[in-house]
């Protein structure tokens, strides 16, 4: 079942939050052996939930996410649960508190079933970064889920949850949710509060939904967005909801089509696939037009400096000191050392470093200024491209999922990224849904494959009501099972 | 010192502010308690957690800015300063690079002979505190050979001022004078409680020297760990003195980082400019950058106090009061401000910080009621100056009266009024009183004709007793020795 059909359930009383949360439990006991979504089960504390949940259905409540189980990625605060980041830093940590995003799907009566396996601190494209375990892609067990909300995809996808909870930072929502034939959306920067969310690059990361359809995603999205105090970088300015903007058709909008992310590298197939995408979109009555982005293809090494920076600062406080992994040293030096060597993994030292030094005295000024600067004309591109356009259509990623170890080289890992990472920088809307299938050489299994589409700030409504409109015209994700997937009633 | 050279000394100050809560969080600002018990996951740099920042701090420092007249930019950021150490939570502190809050401004100040003297400051900026280390186990608490370290986080996250003078301090004596006038102006504008002995002020100090009338600046060292007005004076006299006997001995002064040793009274290097830090500063990702509203900036500059360097110029080149008298109103700012409103209403400061600093400031600490609490209000109290100062009562009666007023409140003209205590300046009236007296006393008058003329005094005070003091004393004074020499 999706969330939208749970949520109206268990409000109208035909099924209970513990029934709902018992099932989801029973499937995660079922297929998480073989998809290795989460981390830890939350057994207890879905339990709990789901009971206080039906005493507020009882006293007549009304829930906008009555029951939904949703998995949490493991960089996000869920107080008294194991939070690790996919990380052995953090192997043991126990959150504290809550993330406000968490909170407020928690309050509104989603059910925590998880906590979702992810690439290290976020970093990574296919979740095989994790120190922790090993997800698989639940349409294709040979390949990776994406990542690095790879967890959260996967357990979507399985039917190990309703709706995922996703960071996206260069990519992070949106690919896996192309692997894992599910809609990811990436809100605009600041639309959801990042208190709780353990930061990989703060001024990228933003929290958004993973699910099977629109509706659903939208749903989470108008419960997570807005303002809050706690967060200095989430917006004070109204939210507009999304729920009740999924449109029909697409008439009178203009799409543009990037001149610059030309298609046919992606292979025939893929190839293809976006052609006809594209023709759907005009079918649904919106006009095509071409828009081009002269700097998007600086977006990966402006993205490779910037959240590099960023991390390198971030991932300082693992020092051992307060909380966490430590390694005993001979002083404070060598404990700092023997910690963080042990605790971090090989991406998140190369970026550390990288970030290091593109903040070092001398190197600032070509490395990190320059990025910012790249960063403004990337998001300036963007601007004038929304001046003939209300939305974009491109690739969400590079190629279908694809097999593990399969990019054991970190430049082709991060070009996995090319065409969701000028999104990021801009600050930009953006989502991924599910646009027909492709079975690459190698491939027993048709693989999903997904459309981007962009808006401009705050731009929400009108990019879920057209992906909406898309997506019921034609039904794509629906073509093919996946190999775990949910339960069908 | 020596008078070839010449020393240049620049001060850099860290202020705790008096907020109620800290910069980036909702935790209590508040100095001591059981350790990590003013904590929460984001002064504690959980994972997640994120920093708001605290406006009131940002208003402290930019009202600390323009009591200084420095300029306000219009837009200003936090940077993240980068560098691990235990008691510093997030391993970088939140602090401001290359937009500070403030910039400019002149801290004027004044020496014990009244010279009053200035100095510029470079920025004021905004940053957090760290928490604190102690170190167990070395015997003398310093970490070279402890076992192991605490930590207590409850200062962590405190809003910290940075305020950078430039080098233009030229003695030991004035940078304290400079520092007297910094706290002073602090605590006039309650930004801070800027107590050394509790840490919420702490200072560094620049120092070089050269060569007496050249221009280009000597090779620096910057001296920490003073702990008081006094280690600092110490301090710095004994690093410009450390310095001159290199450059006298023909040596070079190296850039080092060196600690104040109080017991030993020297300074020994800590670390030179080869171990400094690479700080990496950049903007602070999770802060938006701060717009400064102009309407903001008019409002507090309008709701400024009076500035102590502003009362000292008033009280000295004005009132003609004392150093002295002037710092003593300046450092009790509630007593100043009372004295303000007596002038405003007597234009007779002399007699005015006469009562206040004398009868009255002796009641307060009697009674430990503070003056602006006390019964004398501002209003009776320059009635009194009046009386005196129209000569309708004499010092002491106005003594007596003071010591009512304190004890009972009430107007001192109404008391005069009601029990008739005006001073008898009438000659006749006194003349009588005088006649009286010397009628009574022939044997003194005698002495005194015999050549024993101390007793004039004696004979003024019967005269003054006969007259309930209410009789003009110079009058009688005059009248008793023009009857005696008749």
């Amino acid at each position: 079942m999706n969330a939208a059909e749970i949520a109206r359930d268990v409000s109208a009383g035909r099924v209970s939050a513990a029934e709902i949360t018992a099932a989801t439990l029973a499937q995660v006991q079922a297929v998480d052996g073989d998809v290795g979504a989460y981390l830890t089960v939350l057994g207890q504390i879905a339990r709990s939930s789901a009971a206080r949940v039906d005493e507020r259905i009882a006293a007549g409540e009304r829930l906008a996410l009555a029951g939904v189980p949703i998995a949490l990625k493991d960089n996000m605060c869920l107080e008294g649960s194991r939070t690790t980041c996919g990380s052995k830093i953090l192997e043991h940590w126990i959150a504290p508190y809550t993330a406000t995003a968490v909170a407020r799907l928690l309050e509104a009566g989603a059910i925590p079933i998880g906590k979702a396996n992810c690439d290290e601190f976020a970093m990574g494209s296919s979740c095989e970064n994790s120190a922790l375990g090993v997800t698989r892609n639940p349409y294709d067990l040979t390949r990776v889920p994406g990542g690095s909300s790879g967890g959260s995809a996967a357990a979507v996808a399985a039917g190990e949850a309703a709706i995922g909870l996703g960071s996206d930072t260069g990519g992070s929502i949106r690919e896996p949710a192309a692997f894992c034939n599910l809609v990811g959306f990436k809100p605009t920067y600041g639309r959801v509060s990042r208190y709780g969310l353990i930061a990989f690059a703060s001024s990228l990361d933003q929290i958004g939904p993973l699910a099977r359809t629109v509706e659903d995603a939208a749903l989470a999205y108008d419960i997570m967005a807005g303002y809050d105090p706690m967060d200095a970088t989430s917006l004070d300015r109204p939210v507009e909801r999304t729920a009740d903007s999924l449109r029909a058709d697409l008439s009178g909008l203009r799409v543009g089509i990037v001149r610059e992310f030309d298609t046919k590298a992606l292979g025939e197939r893929s190839d293809a696939l976006y052609r006809e995408a594209y023709r759907d979109l005009e079918r649904l009555g919106a006009e095509l037009v071409e828009v081009s982005l002269p700097t998007a293809d600086y977006g990966l090494a402006t993205y490779y400096l910037i959240a590099p920076a960023e991390c390198s600062s971030n991932l300082a406080r693992f020092d051992g000191v307060r909380y966490g992994l430590r390694v005993e040293g001979a002083d404070v030096r060598a404990m700092y050392d023997n910690t963080r060597a042990a605790g971090f993994g090989p991406e998140v030292k190369r970026r550390i470093l990288i970030g290091t030094h593109a903040l070092s005295s001398g190197y600032y000024d070509a490395y990190y200024v320059r990025a910012q600067k790249a960063r403004t004309l990337i998001a300036r591109d963007f601007e004038r491209a929304f001046a003939q356009c209300d939305l974009i259509a491109c690739p969400a990623a590079s190629c279908p999922a694809f097999e593990f170890a399969a990019k054991s080289d970190p430049y082709s890992m991060y070009l996995m990224d090319y065409y969701t990472i000028p999104m990021s920088l801009a600050g930009l809307p953006a989502l991924s849904v599910p646009c027909g299938w492709a079975t690459p050489e190698g491939a027993n299994l048709p693989l999903p494959i997904g459309l981007q589409l962009c808006a401009p700030l705050f731009g929400e409504r009108l990019l879920l009501g057209a992906a909406a409109a898309y997506e019921r015209a034609t039904n794509h994700a629906l073509a093919h099972p996946a190999q775990i997937g949910p339960v069908r009633a | 010192m020596n008078p070839k050279y010449e020393a240049v000394i620049g001060i850099e100050c860290h202020v705790e502010l008096k907020t109620t809560t800290k910069m980036f969080c909702g935790c209590r600002n508040e100095f001591g308690g059981e350790p990590n018990t003013k904590t929460c996951p984001v002064c504690l740099g959980m994972p997640g957690a994120l920093p708001v920042p605290n406006a009131k701090a940002i208003e402290q420092i930019v009202r600390t800015g323009l009591a200084f007249g420095a300029e306000i930019p219009a837009f200003s950021k936090f940077d993240r300063k980068n560098y691990f150490y235990p008691d510093m939570p997030k391993d970088y502190q939140i602090s401001q690079y290359d937009m500070p809050l403030t910039i400019g401004g002149i801290v004027k100040y004044w020496l014990e002979d009244g010279t009053i003297k200035q100095c510029r400051l470079t920025r004021i900026h905004l940053e957090e505190d760290t928490g604190k280390s102690t170190h167990a186990g070395s015997g003398d608490g310093r970490i070279a050979g402890s076992s192991y370290s605490l930590l207590d986080f409850n200062r962590a996250g405190v809003p910290l001022m940075e305020c950078v003078s430039e080098p233009e301090l030229h003695s030991a004596r004035d940078a304290v004078a400079y520092l007297e006038s910094l706290r002073r102006t602090l605590l006039a504008l309650e930004v801070s409680d800027v107590k050394m002995e509790e840490g919420s002020l702490r200072c560094d100090a620049n120092v070089s020297v050269r060569p007496a009338g050249t221009t280009q600046l000597g090779t620096k060292s910057e001296i920490k760990n003073m702990n008081s007005f006094r280690s600092v004076e110490r301090a710095i006299a004994s690093e410009i003195e450390r310095q001159v006997e290199i450059l006298n001995s023909g040596g070079r002064v190296v850039q080092e980082t060196r600690g104040w040793d109080e017991l030993h009274g020297v300074t020994h290097s800590m670390r030179s400019k080869e171990e400094a830090h690479d700080y990496r500063y950049f903007p602070d990702p999770d802060l938006v950058p701060l717009a400064i509203a102009r309407d903001d900036v008019e409002r507090w500059k309008m709701g400024l106090p009076t500035l102590p360097c502003q009362r000292f110029e008033r009280y000295t080149a004005e009132y003609g009061l004392s150093v002295n008298a002037a710092a003593q109103l300046i450092d009790n700012i509630a007593l100043a401000n009372y004295f303000d409103e007596v002038v405003a209403r007597t234009e007779n400061p002399q007699q005015s910080s006469n009562f206040v600093l004398g009868e009255l400031s002796r009641l307060a600490n009697e009674t430990d009621v503070a003056v602006g609490d006390s019964k004398v209000t501002v209003e009776h109290l320059a009635e009194l100056v009046a009386l005196v100062q129209s000569k309708r009562i004499n010092s002491k009666i106005a003594k007596e009266l003071l010591v009512r007023m304190w004890d009972g409140g009430g107007s001192p003209n109404a008391i005069v009024e009601r029990e008739g205590l005006a001073q008898t300046t009438d000659p006749s009236a006194v003349e009588h009183f005088v006649d009286e007296v010397l009628a009574a006393n022939e044997r003194v008058v005698a002495d005194y004709k015999a050549g024993k003329t101390n007793v004039l005094g004696f004979l003024v005070g019967q005269v003054m007793k006969a007259s309930r003091g209410k009789a003009d004393p110079a009058l009688a004074n005059e009248l008793v020795k023009k009857k005696l020499s008749s």
